[in-house]
């Protein structure tokens, strides 16, 4: 079986290449990985922890989509390259410095404790989005970084709405407050992070949500004019914009 | 200067921070990984706690299931604080947003876990450690916690059994640094790693912080008990969590009967299992009778990893398991203050042999001893920096270790040490397993013994600077190498069985043998000697 990966060395070629390698281990991806860097080639550079799909450290596209290298089956000729919207590092490892500043920014945490009691059904609310490993997938798959990398995205988001709908938290206003500038109002909807996220949270939805929040708790409703003014940005039409969701 | 130097973001390295922080220290947390690629992600079934003293269950009766699941090696006096503090830790991360799972009366859901009769492990779905740490993480970045990620630990200076820094590579451009600090605080993980490819652990639980610990003279305890877990996906050493075994699952073998009571400990489980593999049967597990809606409320997260990795469904397909290296019980010694035996240095998490689980740890107490003691850590670390100007240390190690680093990636690489890690993990845990005998431990131990050279000479074929994966997988192999050493000495003194530590050729628990194994370096040489525990 042959895989494809896409190879990135600064210190010995400015250039990326493709290089195409003939592997027996199949049952994932990262096993294939694994095989490459420890028979053809020791410098292949990629990240890879838990090997069960929790750590969130080994995400990559495989043939344009991405996906966890540890989950995912390798199919002949399979293109695998490093995820998108960062620094590339070395080979399939990626510069994560943005993910900290991000959540900062967001307030994706718990401020103060209302101290309230919390049923089975709270709890419920917040479980799918709190299931998520910062793989950074959606990170990768988002339009929107491509021309705005101050932009929060999906998985602030579904973070910042994981808090907000905490019954624990006692001030979610504060964290509305700091989503409203490059964050729920400049998402196109495209719901790309849906389809990329492997644990299988919906951020577009997450991120209607919040929007639908913040208008009820007195927030301007943006999505008007975020259209008006995108193509001005330089938006390209190939996104599938559409504003009101689909 | 810094005050607290954290090494380590897992759950107990982010707790300590968040307590030394909450004292006013200064702060930073270094890591080979970033904080959410952490082991403690990978805890699935939850975190012991008696939550409600009643009829049910009692502190008291915690405290007897600890002290009984550690063979005698447990210290009463750490249990019982441990224990007594259960509520107040679940309180704790209740409080600081861990989404723990309810019951229908709106109390923190519990659950039944091996070696115990009482309900007693609080959980957030099979997502436990996970939603842990990722709630710390938020609460570190709340907090404003400095983060040096993908740094990985060389060396601890050391002057005069007193620790006052130490050398990381940094992995993004392999510079070695110094960093000096008033305390210095170990939460570096396990040493699973040893079982290359027999461990459901992350690729690195490589002991990292308990080779440096070692070398820097600090004592290390009990290094001959590891934990294999029962269940693991069989070929795959993916974890399925003790939670399937406690939600009412069976164990069974090719005919479909049942062979063992499931929630024995899980040291009796997994050798259950694996003399049965070695008959030549296979065995598995079997959830059907729970039916799909159970298992989707209890165990989504295992559901799913289960048709993603062997594409069976849990509530119609028998599930094939064996067990794994899991766990490891021993590290560094430490007392109930979190304390090493060398001074400013402190060790939580399990890295850390804190006298808890003894020769065995019972499911749902190691989420609790991370959180429990990386406390005590952080807190302890914060009052030992509080009366401290500042540290002196010298530069000459950074140099030499600088060059020792150039040394490696100058050498011309004759053999990859990639089949050497292979084939040590496979003799582990052939040899220095689940059955143990002094005969084939001591083949391990000629293993190891023949490889000297050859390790000491290995070099790298990636000579690059930029994320040197091959280097920092070279660097994980030596210390591997020096512990899987420790393992099998301590292993071979400890002529009984008990816990996890099973001799074929010794099968009773000795009186004379209660006692913990301390390895210490005596000049160049590993001594292994036995404690009394006080």
């Amino acid at each position: 079986m042959k895989i494809k990966i896409k190879r990135y060395n600064k210190e010995k070629n400015e250039q990326t290449t493709i290089e195409e390698y003939s592997v027996n281990h199949n049952e994932t991806i990262l096993n294939s990985l694994i095989e490459v860097k420890t028979k053809y080639d020791n410098s292949l550079g990629f990240r890879c922890g838990c090997k069960s799909g929790v750590c969130g450290s080994c995400a990559i596209r495989v043939n344009g989509v991405e996906k966890l290298a540890c989950k995912t089956h390798l199919e002949d000729e399979d293109l695998i390259e490093p995820i998108k919207n960062t620094e590339v590092l070395k080979d399939l490892i990626v510069s994560l410095h943005h993910e900290e500043s991000l959540l900062k920014i967001g307030h994706t945490f718990l401020n103060s404790n209302s101290l309230e009691t919390i049923t089975k059904e709270d709890e419920k609310k917040i479980d799918r989005q709190s299931n998520c490993i910062l793989c950074q997938s959606c990170y990768s798959s988002c339009p929107v970084y491509e021309v705005n990398k101050e932009f929060l995205g999906p998985y602030t988001l579904t973070r910042a709405l994981r808090y907000v709908n905490d019954k624990k938290e006692s001030a979610p206003l504060e964290i509305l407050k700091n989503i409203q500038t490059n964050g729920i109002w400049d998402c196109t909807l495209c719901g790309y992070c849906t389809i990329a996220c492997p644990q299988f949270i919906d951020p577009k939805s997450d991120i209607m949500s919040l929007r639908m929040k913040s208008v009820q708790n007195g927030f301007e409703d943006k999505s008007l004019s975020a259209f008006n003014s995108s193509f001005d940005l330089g938006f390209n039409n190939d996104f599938g914009f559409n504003p009101n969701g689909f | 200067m810094i005050d607290v130097l954290v090494i380590g973001s897992g759950g107990a390295g982010l707790t300590a921070a968040l307590k030394a922080k909450e004292l006013g220290s200064k702060v930073l947390v270094v890591s080979k990984t970033y904080p959410t690629h952490s082991q403690t992600c990978q805890a699935q079934g939850g975190i012991n706690a008696v939550l409600k003293e009643d009829q049910q269950d009692s502190v008291e009766n915690y405290i007897n299931d600890t002290y009984k699941a550690s063979h005698k090696l447990g210290k009463i006096e750490n249990i019982k604080f441990f224990c007594e503090k259960s509520k107040e830790t679940i309180t704790w991360l209740d409080s600081i947003g861990v989404p723990f799972s309810r019951d229908e009366n709106a109390n923190i859901a519990q659950r039944k876990f091996g070696g115990t009769k009482a309900k007693r492990t609080c959980y957030s779905s099979d997502y436990t450690g996970l939603k842990i740490l990722h709630t710390l993480y938020d609460q570190s970045i709340k907090n404003s916690i400095d983060f040096l990620n993908e740094h990985i630990l060389l060396e601890l200076l050391v002057k005069d059994s007193k620790v006052n820094g130490a050398i990381f590579l940094n992995i993004e451009n392999s510079k070695i640094i110094q960093i000096e600090a008033k305390s210095i605080i170990l939460a570096t993980g396990g040493y699973s790693g040893v079982y290359h490819q027999y461990t459901t652990n992350s690729y690195s639980s490589t002991g990292d912080g308990i080779a440096a610990a070692y070398r820097a003279g600090a004592k290390l305890s009990n290094m001959e008990f590891i934990q294999f877990h029962p269940t693991s996906l069989e070929g795959k050493n993916i974890l399925i969590s003790e939670s399937a075994r406690g939600e009412g699952g069976y164990l069974v073998d090719s005919k479909e009967q049942r062979f063992i009571d499931e929630l024995r400990p899980r040291d009796e489980v997994a050798r259950a299992i694996y003399k049965k593999q070695h008959q030549g049967d296979k065995i598995y597990l079997d959830l059907r009778h729970l039916g799909l809606e159970k298992i989707e409320a209890v165990m989504p997260q295992e559901r799913k990893l289960v048709y993603d990795f062997m594409k069976l469904k849990m509530e119609k397909d028998l599930i094939p398991v064996s067990p794994s290296a899991h766990y490891t019980m021993g590290g560094i010694l430490t007392t109930i203050d979190a304390k090493t035996t060398l001074e400013n240095l402190y060790a939580c998490g399990e890295c850390a042999q804190s006298g808890i689980h003894g020769a065995n740890r019972l499911g749902g107490n190691s989420l609790l001893e991370i959180v429990t003691f990386g406390k005590i850590a952080g807190e302890n670390a914060a009052k030992n920096s509080k009366n401290k100007e500042t540290v002196e240390v010298e530069k000459i190690r950074v140099q030499e270790i600088k060059k020792e680093i150039e040394e490696i990636l100058k050498k011309e690489c004759k053999t990859s040490f990639y089949s050497t890690k292979n084939e040590l993990g496979k003799l582990f845990f052939n040899n220095v397993g689940l059955f143990r005998e002094k005969k084939k431990m001591q083949k391990a131990l000629d293993y190891l013994e023949n490889k000297k050279e050859e390790i000491e000479n290995l070099g790298v074929a990636d000579k690059s600077k930029i994320h040197n994966k091959n280097l920092i997988e070279l660097l994980e192999f030596k210390n591997i190498y020096l512990i899987a050493q420790l393992i099998v000495k301590s292993a071979l003194k400890r002529e009984e069985s008990r816990g996890a530590h099973y001799r074929v050729d010794f099968e009773n628990e000795k009186e004379a043998f209660d006692k913990i194994s301390i390895s210490i370096k005596k000049e160049e040489n590993i001594e292994i000697l036995f404690e009394e525990i006080v």
